[in-house]
């Protein structure tokens, strides 16, 4: 496969993520399929940022921990990064980093200087030295910076012109002639496919690495016919996303595990109450506080069983923007559809991953209708029928009474403490449960990708599946990876396992809870391969982990 | 529709519980919602839980029986949802001043158009009687057999530092007073705070405390923010002292609903907006 990564590394505060998105558009448009990972840490200045941008023929939803192109604009890029880069081109910042042998510098200062530029350009010089490095042709870089800066585009070009003129040409970046993708992160795919599904309302608190779809939604509210609401807390975000749901708006919060903790209550009121709710849960490295900007996949189980009592919950882990897309306006259609909370699992690695997306491989899906009264008063909101699943009418319709209840109730919402009425509520709720069930087998709830009848299966979830895949193809291996995990899928896991003597489950976690679940699931699981300290496997890392456990 | 506005669920509060007064009251003035030319159907009732929260049981209209604490955040949603509906929330003092303290602030803060009625018996009455953010100070309770050790505060002057548009304290005692706030509370455009003291009959009588101190207010500006203050700390819900009933301050400013206008999107809006989205990521 044809493929080249570039890392750009220097301190917070110097613009490093927009240099990589910029660097990431010029490779989009010279014809490959790009995704960008970005590490930095929990502070806004001084600390080291990096992103590597990783381009290739075909798509890609994971990065290397080897490059080809090092972009210094400080010396710890050069001490942190050099050894992934043995024979890579480097360049830098001659100002602050000292020579490195086969490196080209250039003095920022100066160029700076010359062109009475602000710091923040200094990147611009970089991507300039980038390009001329890469062999870009220039037109290429005025094209990318004219539709993808909003001020300043010419004397960003002309800092940039100054490096690409003082710069050598080492490895020509070889044009594949495809279309350009839009490019967008895994939090946008997520606002996007709840949108698609008939968002009208946003009700979010803070949180990394969640925070970008408040973001990106909060910017676009107008676009959209949107309420984004960042209220004062995740206490308040789920309630007041629960009266949304309660006068007929299809409403998402977004948080990560700490402010998902804050949320139970409001959880277990969605499931007894019958309200739909989309909750994005972004994960990152736990237990508490953490590791606030580093990725993590420990808080499945938590999801799974958060809040009090029982009641059903859909819960789906996308893998990449495409699947977030996808599975986030699914996860709003069933939320609607079944009156129950829907959960969309994402991890740091997702959510501010940034992926080539191709609207049209995303799977079709479009906001579905629900199931309302028939307008035949008198209304009752808990109205027990085969399905569980009661007409919906909202407040302001007329001669609809419509009363909702934390309390166990009766079918018109009045409380009750009737032994009856509980068990026939809970019954009601528990095929509400087995109608989803039946419903996710007519989705690719699992899907197998790689050597599908090999005997050696890596079983994973969420953004793991992108280093999976990849050594799956390396070793003609099968990958399988439940993009729903409640109600769990284990006929479609089983199926999906047949044949596999060798299961072997790959999470981020310390604690293998996939592994677990599969198997109160009856999918066997021969051997677990864990990662815990707040980094993505790379594909390379796990390749050795993988040949580890095939060598027992 | 013709509706009774009492549902057949059983009452279950004690006799001579102040409940029945603002439940009463609340009848009265939806009734006269409704004569004036108001749908019943465009107002919503949110409660918390505890023994007022039942009224959301009693009354056949709209409700939401929300969690301890979570009246405001629930209510406020409604309103952001459907500006046109009328929304009352009935909150204890459990609710609104302890677990759920930080939504009250917030409420006045944003002035939403919301109607919020605290019924303020300064005990834990569901939970068998604990003292509450309104007991006095050495109140004895289950969770207190020595007395409190820790002040009152005075959530009415809480609620002017915060911002409230709309101040106003009623007594279950004073039916017409409590009528008229209520009545007022509603049609203020903007965050509607009414204090109700309230007789717990069983817990907290302050019957005879309450009768002997409280007084109408008369001949009052309720647009000065400075004599609002006054009246707010005439009475600290701790020492004996007067304590001023009916409206203490009412000012205009815009909603927090009002910034957020409804758009109805077609599934075509919706994807248009996608590709233009998309349009700019490539």
């Amino acid at each position: 496969m044809k493929e080249l990564s570039v890392l750009i590394g220097g301190k917070a505060g110097d613009g490093i993520t927009n240099a990589g998105a910029l660097i990431a558009q010029i490779l989009n448009h010279s014809g490959y399929y790009v995704y960008m990972y970005t590490e930095y840490p929990s502070l806004i200045r001084g600390g080291h940022n990096f992103a590597i941008v990783r381009a290739a023929e075909s798509q890609v939803s994971v990065h290397r921990n080897r490059v080809d192109f090092l972009l210094a604009l400080d010396q710890k890029t050069i001490d942190l990064h050099r050894d992934i880069c043995p024979e890579c081109m480097v360049i830098v910042n001659a100002d602050l980093v000292k020579p490195v042998p086969n490196g080209q510098g250039i003095s920022i200062n100066a160029i700076l200087t010359a062109e009475t530029a602000p710091a923040i350009m200094g990147n611009s010089a970089m991507i300039g030295a980038f390009t001329k490095a890469g062999g870009v042709l220039w037109e290429t870089v005025e094209e990318i910076f004219h539709s993808h800066m909003t001020k300043g585009v010419e004397q960003n070009l002309r800092v940039a012109r100054r490096a690409y003129d003082n710069v050598q040409t080492v490895r020509t970046i070889e044009p594949l002639h495809r279309p350009a993708l839009p490019l967008i992160t895994g939090n946008e795919a997520i606002g996007l496919g709840l949108v698609k599904a008939g968002l009208s309302a946003y009700v979010s608190y803070p949180m990394t690495p969640s925070s970008g779809i408040l973001h990106f939604l909060a910017e676009n509210a107008d676009r959209f016919g949107l309420s984004v609401i960042h209220p004062e807390n995740e206490i308040a975000v789920i309630l007041m996303a629960l009266g949304f749901s309660y006068a007929g708006r299809r409403v998402a919060v977004g948080t990560s595990g700490g402010g998902f903790c804050l949320m139970t209550e409001g959880l277990s009121l969605a499931g007894m109450a019958e309200l739909p709710l989309v909750i994005v849960v972004s994960q990152r490295t736990g237990p508490s506080t953490g590791l606030p900007t580093y990725t993590g996949q420990s808080d499945l189980r938590f999801v799974l069983h958060a809040g009090q009592g029982e009641f059903p919950r859909l819960v789906v882990a996308p893998a990449d923007a495409t699947e977030a897309y996808y599975w986030s306006a699914v996860a709003m259609n069933l939320a609607w559809k079944y009156q129950i909370p829907a959960f969309v699992l994402s991890d740091k690695t997702l959510s501010e991953g940034m992926y080539s997306f191709d609207p049209e491989k995303t799977g079709v899906v479009v906001a579905e209708e629900t199931q309302n009264w028939d307008k035949r008063p008198p209304y009752h909101r808990y109205r027990d029928i085969p399905t569980g699943i009661s007409p919906l009418a909202f407040p302001g319709e007329k001669d609809a009474i419509v009363k909702v209840n934390s309390y166990v109730h009766d079918e018109s919402g009045i409380t009750t403490e009737s032994a009856e009425m509980v068990t026939l509520m809970t019954k009601k709720r528990l095929r509400k449960w087995a109608g989803l069930s039946d419903e996710l087998n007519r989705y690719p709830a699992v899907n197998v990708r790689g050597a599908a009848g090999a005997s050696t299966a890596l079983l994973c979830w969420g953004s793991v599946r992108g280093a999976c895949e990849e050594v799956a193809y390396t070793l003609d291996l099968r990958v399988v990876q439940p993009l729903v995990l409640s109600p769990f899928p284990s006929a479609q896991l089983i199926k999906a396992c047949t044949g596999a003597t060798r299961v072997i489950a790959i999470e981020e976690n310390a604690t293998s809870q996939l592994a677990a679940l599969a198997r109160e699931h009856g999918t066997r699981v021969d051997e677990t391969i864990t990662k815990y300290d707040g980094r993505p496997f790379t594909p390379d890392e796990l390749l050795t982990r993988v040949l580890e456990v095939m060598a027992k | 529709m013709i509706r009774s506005l009492i549902t057949e669920a059983q009452n279950t509060w004690c006799p001579g519980c102040g409940n029945f007064s603002i439940q009463h009251t609340l009848k009265a003035v939806l009734d006269g919602m409704e004569k004036s030319g108001k749908s019943l159907d465009d107002v919503v009732l949110v409660s918390g839980i505890g023994c007022h929260a039942k009224i959301a049981d009693y009354l056949n209209i709209n409700s939401f029986y929300a969690l301890h604490g979570r009246t405001i955040p629930v209510a406020t949603g409604i309103k952001l949802a459907n500006p046109r509906l009328t929304v009352i929330c009935c909150a204890g003092d459990g609710d609104a001043y302890a677990e759920g303290l930080d939504h009250l602030i917030f409420a006045a803060k944003r002035n939403i158009d919301i109607t919020l009625i605290v019924h303020n018996n300064r005990v834990y009455g569901l939970t068998t009687g604990q003292y509450t953010p309104t007991s006095p100070l050495g109140f004895t309770g289950k969770s207190t057999p020595k007395g409190t050790i820790e002040y009152p505060f005075n959530p009415v002057e809480l609620m002017l530092a915060s911002g409230a548009t709309y101040v106003a304290r009623g007594y279950t005692k004073k039916l017409s007073l409590l009528q008229q706030v209520i009545r007022e509370g509603i049609a203020h455009k903007g965050f509607a705070y009414i204090d109700v003291l309230q007789i717990c009959a069983t817990f907290f009588n302050m019957t005879d405390q309450y009768n002997a101190k409280v007084y109408e207010l008369a001949g009052y500006d309720p647009s000065s923010f400075e004599a609002a203050c006054e009246k707010a700390r005439e009475w600290d819900y701790n020492r004996d002292a007067p304590i001023a009933l009916g409206t203490l301050y009412r000012r205009q400013l815009p909603t927090f609903d009002e910034r957020f206008p409804v758009h109805a999107m077609t599934q075509e809006d919706r994807e248009r907006g996608i590709s233009e989205v998309l349009g700019t990521r490539r």
